[in-house]
Formats: structure tokens, C-alpha cells, sequence
């Protein structure tokens, strides 16, 4: 029997997760009519120009990844852990603060007023509300574990790490409102784009989490939160997102320290891809009785994306492989990897985990949900091949061929570019195949948790 | 069995201490002299040129030192290009190309974006031609301006 508060959580949960995939198809949407800007330059230049397509595809691609993971946790901790929430007011008052810096954010992208910059393109002045709204999160978060968990596994300690470092980063990304920073190019650039990396690190924290939280659960088995290694490896993570976040910034005419302590910690990742392929052969043997759950089956997605962009962004992190790969579309294989491959996986494992444990029948049996999985890793992979492919002839084009225009090398591109939007739209009829039952089924909890209020 | 689970939280809690502590002592270095500049500071009219860059999102589709969206070119180093400069940069903007919009900026407005550029490109180069790629892995940049960055030997 479930108590009052825990009613009130779980209608504001599956809030989080309704809004989380509404963004999630909104921001794939907005994606593949920036592609098309890539090959008819034309294409609703007028009615919405790149300007305003990009702030609004890299808000609601990310505001899925918030949403997604707030409502996770929210759910996790009240709804399966059976916590009490500390305040479900704080929970309201977070959920309806997002709403309606989400709706303000629209609003400054499209009547473009903005004067941001990259990633946070919206009115500066919002970051105010927006550092609230996760201050809010910390608080509730904070007082409710605190007070019920003794000895905390490891996804406790990385949702809080996330939330206090989330906090953190996106206030840094805006320190260029203090001359201090502004007026000095080379330190502007420098923190905006280390906060950059360490926000995208914060979150991870919260994703990461989640995935742990879904393996014990799957596996029934609490020492997966709770061993050695798990610690070890979220320490090693927290360093990376503290001090290894320079690879962005290699180029920029820093002190060589700043790139000496970036190298030097990225390539203790080496580590986890050693321990990877070690767990994998050791777990090649072991008949896995989850392999029933479609949670699980994005988690193993997740371990081969993780295998291929950790790879990536270890080889970028090497400087002579970074200064060529610098400034070329291998960038953008490296975040749409991690955002797609690693967080968007992992979310859809956590939903159809929670999914499952609403409607027993959203699990692999499904045919059309399994034929969905496949189209979406599959079209991820070509996406992320041809992102590649074109930052390796940008990079040519480059170091190598001074004297070609800029116009024709972005014409060389057009094969890739062709090849990069075609897949994106294989990727999206996937992605609205997997949202659309989770949408339906999180929905019919939505309204049966009000009814019962 | 109770000492292992408070040694592990100790553990655990020293750990986070030491990490938070030199992140803080990091951080300090990076704001301070890990970011010296190696061109001139941003004047009042540079920066109402970066103003104009972010307002009117430039860097969705041009990129600074290679950050940037790619759909158009790399502007670290236009103002100096012998084949390109100011007047290439004022005609881009009054007329627009494919997938740039026109852009009604007034003269003083494109003076301001202009010096902007002028400031971010004093402060080094990108692409770096004339970096040295060394056997072991490291690259060691060209600096411009900045004698101090210069006679450090791994930069």
C-alpha cells in the first residue's frame, strides 16, 4: 500500500518521463531538418534558419536526457526503494519550474532572442531559475537518502555527485558574465568549454547510476552497488569529469599543464576499456536468465557503445590524434556517440525497466520492439560511420589541401552528409518505434495514478 | 564486519575530500595563470562585436580555435588571411550565401563584430601549420604574441 506522498511522486515521476520522451522525439525531429540544411541549403532557410534549428534541436535533445534521468531517479527512490520523499511540494515546484523555463527557452529560440552560446543558447539570464530547479532536486534528494540509507551503494553517491556537480558546471558555463573572464579570449573559451565537458560528466553521473541500479535489479544482486570495484570505478569516473575534460581544448593557447593533467587522466580510461573487454570474455560463457528483459538488452547495447566511444574519445585525448581529429565532424561522432549510443540507451533501458514493472507485457516477446532495437543500433552505427568518414576528409581537407575552397570540400561532403541524414531518419522511425508504446504505457499509470488521488 | 563497513565509509568520504580539494586548487590555476591571455584583452567595442556573435548565433554554424558548428568555416584567423580580411567579412555579411542569412547589421555594428575577430585572432592560430608533432605523441604549439608561452619548453 502505497502512501499518500509516494501517489503524489509517482504522478510527478511519470510527469518527468511523459515531457522526457515528448522531448526526445521533438529534439530527433528538429536533428533531421538540421540535416537536411546540410544538403539543400535552402531548406526552410526563411521560416527556420540553422540559427535557430541547432539551440533548439541541442535543448530538447538534452532536456530529454534531464527529464529522462530526473524521473528516474524520482521514481527509483520513492516508487522501488519505498522511500519517503522529503518534501513532494519540492518535487512539484521542480517539475513545474522546468515546465515553464522550457516553454520561456522555446520562446527565446524562436523569436530568436537569445544570446547565448553554444548548448545554452537561451536568454543568459535563465540559468538563474534553471541552478534553482537543481538546487531544489539536491534538496529533496539529499534529505531523503540521508536520512533512510545507511551505507550507500554506488548509484546513491553518483545521483548526488551529479546533481552537486551539475549545479556546479552549469553555473561555470556561465561565468563569462564577470569581465574576469570575458575580456580574456584564450581563459573565456578555455572554461566554457571545460564546463562543457564536466556538465556533460555530471550527467553522466546520473545515467551512469541508473545503469548500475538497473543491472542490481535485474540481477537481484545488491553487490553490484556495493563492491570494491564499482567504487573504484566511480572514483576514477569523478576524476575523469574533475580533471580530464581538456581534450576540447587542447588547441587553445593554454598552459601546457592544463593539457599535460588532461592527457595524463583521460588515459586512465584505458582502465575501464581493459576491465570491459576482461568482463566481457569472463561473462561470454554464463547463460543470463535477464536476457528475457528489453532493459537488458539496451544495457548490452549500452556495453558495446560504451567499448566503441570510450575508444574514440581515448584516441582524440592522444594530442598528435586530437590535433587532427580537431575541428572535424569526429567531434560530433564523439558526442553523438556518447548522447545517443551510452545516455540514450541507457534511459531506454531504464524506462523499459520501470515500463516492465507497470505492464508485465513490454518485454522482448514484443517482435515489433526487437525489430525497433535493431533498427536503431543498426542506423546508429552507419550515422556514426559516416560522422567519421566525414571528419577524416575534413581533417585531409584541412592540413592537407590548403588551396581547396572551403565551399568545395563541404561539396565533397555531400555522399556523407546524404549517408549521415538517411540514417538519421532510420534512427528516428526507430526511436518512435521504442517511445511510442513506453509513451502510451507510462501514460495509462499517469492517469491511473490521478484517478486514484 | 561493522569497522569494514565504517572503514569503507571513511574510505569513501577521504577519497571525496582529497578529490574536491585539488579540484578547488586546480580550478584556481586553470582561472588564474593556466589562461594568461596571448593576445590583447577584449576592448569595450570587441566586445560588443562578441555580443553581436552570440546574439545572433553565429557559432551554430562558425567556429572559433575549431568549436563551433560546422556548417560554415573556421573564423580564428579570417581578419588576418591575406586573402580574405575585413572587406571579404563585410560583403559575407551584407549579402548573405546559401545557408547564411542576410544579415541588416549597421556599419558600426559590423566595425564591432570585426574587432572582435581581430581580438580572437591576436591570440593564436587554428589550424597551427607550424606546430611541431613530436615522435612521442605530444604537439608542441605555435604561440603567437606571447614570449612567455614561447620559451616554456613542452608548449
Amino acid at each position: 500500500m502505497q502512501t499518500k506522498e509516494q501517489i503524489t511522486l509517482n504522478k510527478f515521476s511519470l510527469q518527468f518521463i511523459l515531457f522526457a520522451l515528448v522531448a526526445l522525439i521533438i529534439g530527433n525531429l528538429f536533428g533531421i531538418l538540421a540535416g537536411f540544411q546540410y544538403i539543400i541549403p535552402d531548406f526552410l532557410k526563411d521560416l527556420l534558419p540553422f540559427t535557430k534549428i541547432r539551440p533548439f534541436h541541442d535543448s530538447t535533445v538534452i532536456s530529454w536526457i534531464i527529464l529522462a534521468a530526473t524521473g528516474s531517479i524520482y521514481y527509483a527512490i520513492s516508487n522501488l526503494e519505498g522511500l519517503t520523499i522529503y518534501s513532494t511540494k519540492l518535487t512539484k515546484l521542480h517539475f513545474y519550474l522546468f515546465l515553464i523555463i522550457g516553454v520561456i527557452i522555446y520562446i527565446s529560440i524562436g523569436s530568436g532572442y537569445m544570446g547565448g552560446r553554444e548548448y545554452v543558447a537561451f536568454i543568459p539570464i535563465l540559468i538563474v531559475p534553471i541552478l534553482l530547479g537543481w538546487a531544489l532536486f539536491g534538496v529533496n534528494y539529499f534529505k531523503t537518502v540521508l536520512k533512510q540509507v545507511k551505507n550507500w551503494p554506488v548509484y546513491y553517491w553518483m545521483w548526488g555527485t551529479g546533481i552537486v556537480f551539475m549545479i556546479f558546471h552549469l553555473a561555470e558555463a556561465h561565468f563569462w558574465f564577470s569581465p574576469y573572464f570575458r575580456e580574456n579570449f584564450v581563459r573565456d573559451l578555455t572554461v566554457q568549454w571545460k564546463s562543457y565537458g564536466s556538465f556533460v560528466g555530471s550527467w553522466n553521473q546520473l545515467v551512469y547510476g541508473l545503469s548500475i541500479y538497473i543491472m542490481a535489479k535485474i540481477k537481484n544482486d545488491d553487490n553490484v552497488g556495493r563492491g570494491k570495484l564499482a567504487f573504484f570505478f566511480y572514483f576514477l569516473g569523478l576524476s575523469n569529469l574533475m580533471f580530464g575534460w581538456a581534450h576540447h581544448t587542447y588547441i587553445i593557447p593554454m598552459q601546457a599543464w592544463i593539457r599535460y593533467a588532461a592527457y595524463g587522466i583521460s588515459m586512465t580510461e584505458w582502465i575501464i576499456l581493459g576491465y570491459m573487454i576482461y568482463d566481457w570474455r569472463k561473462s561470454l560463457s554464463i547463460e543470463k536468465k535477464e536476457s528475457n528483459s528489453l532493459a537488458y538488452k539496451f544495457l548490452i547495447a549500452t556495453d558495446f557503445w560504451v567499448f566503441i566511444n570510450l575508444l574514440l574519445a581515448l584516441l582524440i585525448s592522444i594530442p598528435i590524434i586530437n590535433f587532427f581529429s580537431h575541428g572535424t565532424h569526429i567531434t560530433v561522432a564523439h558526442s553523438m556517440g556518447t548522447t545517443i549510443g551510452i545516455n540514450t540507451m541507457i534511459l531506454f533501458a531504464s524506462l523499459f525497466y520501470i515500463a516492465s514493472r507497470i505492464d508485465n507485457t513490454i518485454d522482448i516477446k514484443q517482435t515489433k520492439l526487437i525489430k525497433a532495437f535493431y533498427l536503431f543500433n543498426g542506423s546508429l552505427a552507419v550515422f556514426f560511420g559516416a560522422l567519421i568518414a566525414a571528419g577524416l576528409k575534413r581533417s585531409e581537407w584541412m592540413y592537407f589541401s590548403k588551396n581547396v575552397p572551403f565551399g568545395e570540400m563541404k561539396i565533397s561532403l555531400a555522399n556523407n552528409y546524404f549517408v549521415f541524414l538517411s540514417s538519421g531518419i532510420v534512427m528516428f522511425i526507430g526511436i518512435l518505434l521504442l517511445s511510442i508504446p513506453l509513451f502510451k504505457t507510462f501514460l495509462k499509470s499517469y492517469i491511473k495514478t490521478v484517478m486514484s488521488t | 564486519m561493522k569497522l569494514t563497513k565504517l572503514e569503507n565509509k571513511h574510505r569513501n568520504r577521504v577519497i571525496i575530500s582529497v578529490l574536491v580539494f585539488t579540484f578547488i586548487i586546480y580550478n584556481y590555476f586553470v582561472y588564474s595563470i593556466g589562461t594568461e591571455n596571448t593576445g590583447p584583452n577584449l576592448s569595450a567595442k570587441a566586445l560588443k562585436g562578441q555580443t553581436l556573435w552570440q546574439e545572433n548565433n553565429c557559432w551554430t554554424c562558425h567556429q572559433l580555435y575549431g568549436l563551433g558548428g560546422y556548417l560554415g568555416p573556421d573564423l580564428t584567423n579570417i581578419t588576418s588571411n591575406p586573402l580574405k580580411g575585413e572587406n571579404y567579412i563585410k560583403g559575407f555579411i551584407n549579402s548573405g550565401v546559401k545557408s547564411m542569412p542576410k544579415y541588416n547589421f549597421s556599419e558600426t555594428e559590423k566595425e564591432e563584430l570585426i574587432a572582435f575577430l581581430k581580438a580572437v585572432d591576436q591570440t593564436g592560430y587554428f589550424p597551427s601549420y607550424n606546430a611541431d608533432l613530436q615522435p612521442n605523441g605530444w604537439v608542441q604549439l605555435d604561440y603567437k604574441n606571447n614570449d612567455s608561452l614561447k620559451k616554456l619548453p613542452n608548449n
